[in-house]
């Protein structure tokens, strides 16, 4: 049996042992004698919402089949044991082998969302890795980054010795060919980094050098030396039904919160919401073959023994064979008891007609996503539902027997008005209305619950709006209290809650997400000063923040509130992902022009993604 | 048909706690096709219940759960088959069926007994003499062993000398180590730390919880007819 890294005693401390021992069902262990390349994969948060990402499970995967290469997983140990192993001095370890992970070729860390950039440090700072890529030495392992924030890495670049720009299932072969070649060759560090340079994708951002105006925007970004590329290409799994997949996911022995099967049915999104990231550095959308979907959720669900199902993808009602693989599941998981969960539906006949098959309708309830109260605004923002969409799939739902719905949306969109503000409670009370039209009192299960919840809207690099501007925290309140007096002042308040989110997290997720290279010294000081755990509303202190861009001298009015210039150079800039600055440009203006562009399979606004040779772009 | 399905939980298994378990075979009948019996209702649960729970921290050759089935294979084909899907520090090592009318294991537990030994780095106070005369002294050759046992709103006074079923010290490894049988189940439970820490704080010792390793041996139930403490596993019988 391995032997822990953690004694006993440590383990009865703290709160979930199991976070940190391993021996999942699944997991992979290797002879450390039988590979050449040892790494860890990172998701930089507790266990239980680390062990939930996709992402890893499919690296890691990925990964193993290389007989060549040992892959483990490592979360951020909470923060009872983290103070354990600052006390005791103690290296972070990868669950499988329970060795330190310092001694191993690679860390890898995803990066999902901007507040878990202190736990990057933190899991660095434990694993006894020097924090700055420019202090690591020919033993300490290269630490490489990819996800979604790394679309723009500059706020981070000091930390990471390179990023995977896109998704992993493409280059890794052979970066690790090429890091197994030069290690055996007696290469050094830095002469391995400079040929990683050179694999397309793979951003090593000590090889870049920016300067900046006198305004404090970017002057020029370009690389040091010649032959290290001066773009660096998204890389694209064009073909989605031949991609690696784990057919025998890691089953945790404690609940995280996917506590399921994950069955990713397509990537990318045809909508082109013009907020949305996603929607644009996947793009373009690409489906998977749904036999091969079905053999896979039977292969999933044999192998992992889980009670649930969920369909993974950024607007399931879009993929064109939904209803065979939806009915396929059906009866496939009704012989095993297995529950089917569909998230991102739009609500129709079709998924109403689903949900009542799969769910019970009393305790569950409905989601419409209108992001905008206004129609204006939704056109602003491109997204499509209108209001007869959201009030025709209520009125067929509460004929169909539910009585909750949940709405989400966002303020401080661009051009946002007061009149957008009170549009949103607004609706809120027409949809409680028509319950009650619609529903005759002796057949109502009570009165109806309509729940509106908003986010403040946070700009994303390559986005239509990512020259857009924020507000300050106190605007934010003050538009989320519009919302809410208005909210009272409808008829049919009572059926109505209202929740919003914290408003100083969502200002420096905008510092971080349009971020430059500047912020790596703020977020040394704010780890330094005690920060980890950001994302957690429990841990976060705003002033640590505040203090550290003081302390910095970071201007947090110049990265949030101000209307870029259209022709400012971004820090992102230097990335290729397929879709153009000219489209986003394009997509900006018409955004202000109150105009919506059509979804891909209407018609091709020519967003340059076509370029990757695939998917949704050649479908006629 | 009722089945009760007995297993071993060893090395770093003790740390996932009972309600993690429990999980872990619900997933576990999934992966090993068993033709478990399902409840009534919109949400259907697997009809599995377990025996004593175990602490986090505790290893054990004897832990129990009763399940229901549709059909079965024969014991050893269901024993290699679930065995098939188990990780490092769980087996399976009993599936037998219980007669129509078994109650369910939680229901009758009656006792259980454990080794508690001295983890290494860890060397006993007193030696295997000592302990042996102490514990003669002070439990067997009493009348009474009356502790203060806390609960969440007071304190009371306890006898455990009727709880405890048996209290031996024994030599392994060379070290002192106690064989303990204890009162179990939903009347008295008793853990087997608690009588030896009181019998550290009679003997004005330091008890160190974590010096202490506690292994379950076995789980029982009282037969009606005779009397006597059986071991769960021996109310059913083989499928062959």
């Amino acid at each position: 049996m391995r032997k822990l890294a953690l004694s006993d005693e440590i383990l009865m401390q703290v709160e979930k042992p199991a976070r940190y021992i391993g021996n999942e069902l699944n997991s992979i262990v290797k002879n450390p004698e039988d590979v050449d390349i040892r790494m860890a994969m990172c998701f930089p948060d507790v266990y239980e919402i680390g062990m939930s990402h996709l992402g890893i499970q499919i690296l890691y995967d990925m990964f193993n089949k290389r007989e060549d290469t040992w892959c483990e997983r490592v979360y951020s140990p909470w923060p009872d044991l983290h103070k354990i192993m600052k006390e005791k001095n103690i290296p972070l370890f990868g669950l499988e082998s329970q060795e330190p992970i310092k001694n191993l070729d690679f860390l890898g860390i995803t990066i999902q969302y901007e507040m878990c950039y202190t736990n990057i440090l933190q899991v660095l700072d434990l694993a006894q890795i020097p924090l700055l890529a420019k202090d690591r030495t020919e033993n300490d392992p290269i630490v490489m980054g990819g996800g979604p924030c790394t679309y723009n890495p500059e706020p981070i670049a000091d930390f990471f010795d390179f990023f995977y720009i896109g998704e992993g299932e493409i280059t890794y072969d052979e970066l690790l060919d090429t890091y197994k070649k030069m290690k055996a060759e007696g290469a050094s560090r830095a002469e391995i980094l400079r040929a990683l340079s050179k694999v397309e994708g793979i951003y090593v951002p000590s090889l870049y050098e920016v300067s900046y105006k006198e305004d404090g925007t970017i002057a020029e970004f370009k690389p040091i030396y010649d032959d290290v590329p001066a773009t660096v290409k998204k890389q694209v799994l064009v073909n989605m039904t031949d991609g690696v997949y784990p057919d025998k996911p890691v089953v945790p022995f404690i609940k995280a919160t996917q506590d399921r099967v994950v069955l990713e049915i397509q990537r990318g999104c045809i909508r082109g919401c013009r907020f949305c990231q996603a929607g644009m550095i996947y793009r373009p959308n690409r489906e998977k073959d749904v036999e091969k979907l079905k053999e896979q959720a039977v292969k999933m669900l044999k192998a992992t023994g889980h009670e649930e199902i969920s369909l993974s993808s950024l607007s399931s009602s879009d993929y064109s064979q939904l209803e065979e693989l939806v009915n396929f599941l059906i009866d496939e998981c009704a012989k095993q008891h297995v529950n089917i969960s569909l998230p991102s539906l739009r609500i129709d006949a079709f998924s109403l007609d689903v949900m009542s098959k799969v769910q019970d309708i009393k305790k569950s309830s409905l989601t419409f996503a209108p992001e905008a109260g206004s129609q204006r605004m939704r056109n602003v923002i491109n997204k499509g539902l209108t209001v007869d969409d959201i009030l025709g799939g209520s009125k067929e739902a509460f004929l169909g027997g539910w009585n909750k719905v949940k709405l989400y949306f966002m303020l401080g969109l661009p051009t946002e008005t007061e009149e957008d503000m009170r549009a949103i409670p607004e609706l809120a009370n027409e949809i409680a209305a028509l319950y009650y039209e619609t529903i005759p009192k002796e057949q109502r299960n009570g009165k109806c619950q309509i729940t509106m919840s908003t986010s403040f809207f946070v700009p994303k690099p390559f986005t239509p709006f990512q020259w857009a501007k924020m507000e300050d925290k106190d605007e934010y309140l003050r538009r989320a209290k519009i919302v809410n007096d208005t909210m009272k002042a409808q008829l049919n308040h009572k059926s109505l809650r209202y929740n919003w989110h914290e408003a100083d997290v969502t200002v420096l997720e905008g510092i971080l997400a349009r971020g430059d290279r500047k912020l790596s010294a703020a977020l040394l000081h704010v780890y330094e000063h005690g920060g980890i755990y950001d994302a957690w509303s429990e841990f976060f202190d705003y002033d640590r923040w505040m203090n550290a861009f003081e302390e910095c001298g970071i201007d947090m009015a110049f990265y949030n509130n101000r209307v870029r210039p259209d022709d400012e150079i971004f820090p992102w800039d230097f990335i290729d992902v397929g879709v153009t600055k000219e489209f986003m440009l394009r997509e900006w203006k018409t955004a202000l022009g109150e105009t919506v562009t059509p979804n891909c399979r209407m018609r091709c606004s020519g967003c340059g993604a076509k370029q990757y040779g695939g998917g949704v772009c050649y479908e006629n | 048909m009722k089945i009760r399905i007995k297993f071993r939980k060893w090395g770093c298994m003790k740390f996932i706690g009972h309600l993690d378990m429990l999980r872990f075979f619900q997933k576990a009948m999934r992966r090993a096709d068993v033709d478990i019996r399902y409840s009534e209702g919109f949400s259907p649960h697997q009809i599995m219940s377990f025996a004593a729970p175990l602490g986090v921290g505790i290893t054990s050759d004897g832990e129990y759960f009763d399940i229901e089935v549709h059909s079965t294979k024969s014991s050893a084909e269901m024993l290699a088959d679930i065995n098939a899907t188990m990780v490092d520090g769980v087996e399976v090592t009993g599936y037998v069926a219980l007669p129509d009318d078994a109650k369910t294991a939680m229901s009758i537990v009656t006792a259980a007994d454990y080794i508690l030994s001295y983890k290494e780095g860890y060397d006993s106070p007193l030696s295997f003499d000592e302990w042996e005369s102490k514990v003669a002294e002070l439990f067997t050759d009493a009348e009474t062993f009356t502790i203060l046992k806390q609960t969440k709103k007071s304190e009371r006074e306890i006898d455990l000398k009727p709880l405890v079923y048996d209290f031996k010290v024994i030599e392994q490894d060379g070290k002192p180590t106690f064989y303990i049988n204890v009162s179990t189940g939903s009347v008295d439970n008793i853990k087997p730390e608690l009588l030896l820490a009181s019998m550290y704080e009679k003997l004005g010792l330091e008890y160190q919880e974590e010096a202490i390793a506690i292994h379950r041996i076995d789980v029982y139930a009282t037969d009606e007819k005779t009397g006597k403490r059986v071991s769960l596993l021996e109310m059913g019988a083989n499928i062959s």
